[in-house]
């Protein structure tokens, strides 16, 4: 494969689209999906067929908004249609040409304007099972350009100067890992990718891998050229079947493309990926377990140093990145670290992808500059909270983030400025809370979450979060006391200073930034016996103050 | 030393030569224990002491390795499941949205706590942590059947028709 033959390959793939008057992009992420969009594509066909019309329909992976799915993207028009059924097939493709059918057509420009698409600009255009689609758009033009112009060392210096940092969460510099990776010594070495996608309530891995698995791939190979790897390894959920039937797919036509395999380019480098199932464990995220896990172990992580990038997988030099990381390398070495570095903030540049939940009105997920607020994101993009409620507070990072009240909701979106506000960038979950979601609960959930996954390797983390938990519940009960919210803040500091990795670490911040800005609701619960927004059930802790018994 | 020699097959059921061939594509390696144990639960649906026994034996894996590797991740599973299984979402969106009082319901319908089967071995109550759908919160799984916007009536109603079936 060289720079003419990916031309070649492109140019047939847009010959054929332009034989099509129109495209029918439906999605088919595991959103619309699961409300029948594989039907609603069969329809559409037969109706294209039916009507004689010169139209073509094309599965996609996921176009953002997934709350108004099945969505459904008529090309060149670029009109997007909400809430369609196989019912509708026939007055879609009849509206071909013509005017669109008014009751479906969503038209959410502040939804879709405001946004950046790096990462997700294949995302519902392209078939994630064709590689021909995706090389349509540039792929692997990167990755046959490094080959065939660049020295690993020039791969690492576009990457470190395109200032692009981990978006698994924590943002360490990738050039600076990438870096430590290639200086490391052996010939053995390793590229992982991380799409264990623990964190509740965050889909941006899964969707990345449905949509455009290919682009993560190009990345992992870029990777391993960089840092002289040979092996790499895609670390995926069980829990996400779509995910790893449409990465399996594309590996095999990555191999017959001669994109992975020996000799990729008729150079001498050699580069294969395999696939390993995570087995629902949310420690694994954390790079030293995740490892353990490839080697079949429990996984529990390790102390750190030696880092992963000096002794990891079996022992040897190991590069592990996010999925979101690798999607992003791609582009920066196609459109130059500049390019890349002109976007976001001093510190924090590039776009990253979020996923938009809880209350608002525009779940789904959506790719923004670093930079943009807050509000623009939940009161743009997202479209508010729904229903007439107030909106209360914004939760990021997952297990290890914290929630962000109204009064910070001007701050940027970057790595440091969420950290400042008590939470965390995370992979990139957002949940939207109300005026109807109890803030001591939210936290005692997150406990929760962080008592089961704890992997029990040392002490703080494995009894310390059970006690947290202990003392929530008492509180969410009306049974808690002034002095059990004492040794709950005292427990945070504990649990924080002295746990081995990263869970243990963080799994405090949700109650400390719930104490932060809502410590009336604490102070409420144990009190006045009183849950602020209802949530809790405190009718046992009442009765028992006035002496009553309690009806079961 | 005399060269290994596998265990033999459990039983003549077809399905142990599916768990054996995803051992040989590993070479018999032991970081395949993982990947072989997700075999056999998508297979028998279940990890029990003889499959286990069997995985460890074939991988020259330690019994209790193997065992605590299945009992560490959630996943697996060492009780059958019922005939059918209804999972829950509690990742964070479904639980903002209600999830625990889906729970509460299901658990208070079917008379079992979450993570049970009932007696008749009909229906499995699970919870999953984050299914990834969170767009659609709350989620349930029927089956492994993604349900987007679920509601507690239709909830019932499905665990109503799985047990009159």
């Amino acid at each position: 494969m060289n720079i003419e033959e990916l031309e070649q390959i492109a140019e047939s793939v847009w010959l054929e689209n332009d034989k099509f008057d129109q495209e029918i992009n439906v999605c088919m992420g595991t959103g619309c999906l699961s409300q029948h969009s594989d039907q609603l594509k069969d329809a559409l066909a037969k109706a294209v067929t039916a009507s004689g019309k010169n139209a073509f329909v094309r599965r996609t992976g996921c176009m953002g908004l997934c709350a108004a799915g099945p969505l459904v993207l008529v090309d060149p028009d670029e009109i997007l249609y909400q809430h369609v059924n196989a019912s509708h097939a026939e007055a879609v493709v009849a509206s071909l040409g013509a005017e669109p059918v008014k009751e479906l057509q969503c038209d959410l420009r502040e939804h879709f304007d405001q946004q950046v698409h790096v990462v997700l600009e294949n995302s519902g255009h392209i078939d994630p099972e064709r590689i021909d689609d995706y090389i349509a758009r540039d792929g692997y033009l990167a990755l046959v350009t490094a080959l065939t112009e660049m020295k690993p060392q020039d791969v690492i210096k576009q990457i470190t100067e395109s200032g692009l940092r981990g978006r698994g969460g924590g943002g360490y510099p990738t050039g600076l890992k990438w870096g430590t990776v290639a200086k490391a010594g052996g010939d053995v070495k390793y590229v992982i990718c991380n799409g264990d996608e623990g964190d509740p309530g965050a889909f941006m891995d899964r969707s990345v891998l449905e949509s455009d698995p290919q682009r993560v791939l190009e990345g992992m190979a870029i990777a391993a050229y960089a840092v002289g790897a040979s092996k790499g390894y895609v670390y995926v959920r069980a829990e996400y079947p779509l995910a790893v039937s449409r990465l399996t797919a594309c590996l095999r036509d990555a191999r017959r493309r001669g994109l992975l395999g020996n000799n990729i380019c008729n150079t001498p480098f050699n580069f294969d990926v395999e696939i390993r199932l995570g087995a629902g464990a949310f420690v694994c995220g954390e790079e030293t377990a995740l490892i353990a896990s490839i080697e079949g172990r429990r996984g529990m992580p390790k102390p750190r140093p030696p880092y992963p990038a000096v002794s990891g997988l079996w022992g040897r030099p190991t590069l592990i990145n996010n999925v979101e990381t690798f999607a992003n390398i791609a582009p920066i070495l196609r459109k130059g670290a500049k390019w890349f570095a002109s976007q976001g903030t001093e510190k924090s540049k590039g776009t990253k992808v979020f996923a938009l939940t809880g209350k608002i009105t525009n779940t789904g997920l959506v790719e923004v500059p670093m930079g943009i607020t807050l509000r623009k994101i939940i009161e743009g993009i997202g479209g508010g909270v729904p229903d007439g409620h107030k909106f209360k507070a914004v939760q990021t990072g997952g297990p290890s983030g914290g929630c962000i009240p109204e009064e910070h909701l001007d701050i940027e979106v970057s790595y440091e400025s969420l950290i400042q506000a008590g939470s965390m960038m995370g992979s990139g979950g957002m949940i939207v809370m109300d005026d109807t979601s109890c803030m001591v609960n939210v936290a005692r959930f997150f406990i929760e979450f962080c008592m089961t996954e704890s992997c029990g390797k040392c002490i703080p983390c494995r009894a310390g979060t059970a006690q947290m938990y202990t003392l929530l519940t008492r509180i969410c009960t009306g049974a808690g006391t002034m002095d059990d919210l004492n040794l709950l803040v005292d427990l945070c500091g504990t649990i924080k200073e002295t746990s081995l990795c990263g869970l243990g670490q963080t799994a405090p911040n949700p109650v400390l930034s719930t104490l932060r800005y809502f410590k009336n609701e604490y102070i409420e619960h144990i009190m006045h016996k009183r849950c602020p927004a209802g949530v809790c059930n405190m009718k046992a802790a009442l009765a028992a103050e006035h002496g009553l018994e309690v009806l079961a | 030393m005399p060269a290994f020699a596998p265990p033999p097959l459990p039983s003549d059921d077809k399905r142990w030569k599916i768990v054996n061939g995803t051992m040989r594509k590993n070479g018999f390696a032991r970081h395949a224990l993982i990947e072989t144990l997700h075999t056999v639960q998508s297979s028998f649906g279940y990890l029990d002491d003889d499959a286990i026994r069997f995985v460890a034996q074939s991988l020259r894996v330690p019994l209790s390795q193997a065992y605590g590797v299945v009992t560490f991740y959630h996943y697996f599973s060492l009780k059958p499941p019922g005939k059918h299984t209804m999972t829950i979402c509690t990742g964070t969106a479904c639980y903002i949205k209600g999830t625990d009082k889906l729970v509460a319901s299901a658990e208070e319908h079917l008379n079992i706590a979450h993570g049970q089967t009932t007696r008749d071995g009909k229906i499995s109550l699970m919870t999953a942590r984050c299914v990834g759908a969170c767009g659609r919160a709350p989620v349930v799984l029927t089956d492994g059947e993604l349900q987007g916007q679920m509601n507690g009536e239709q909830m019932l109603e499905q665990l109503e028709r799985w047990a009159v079936e």
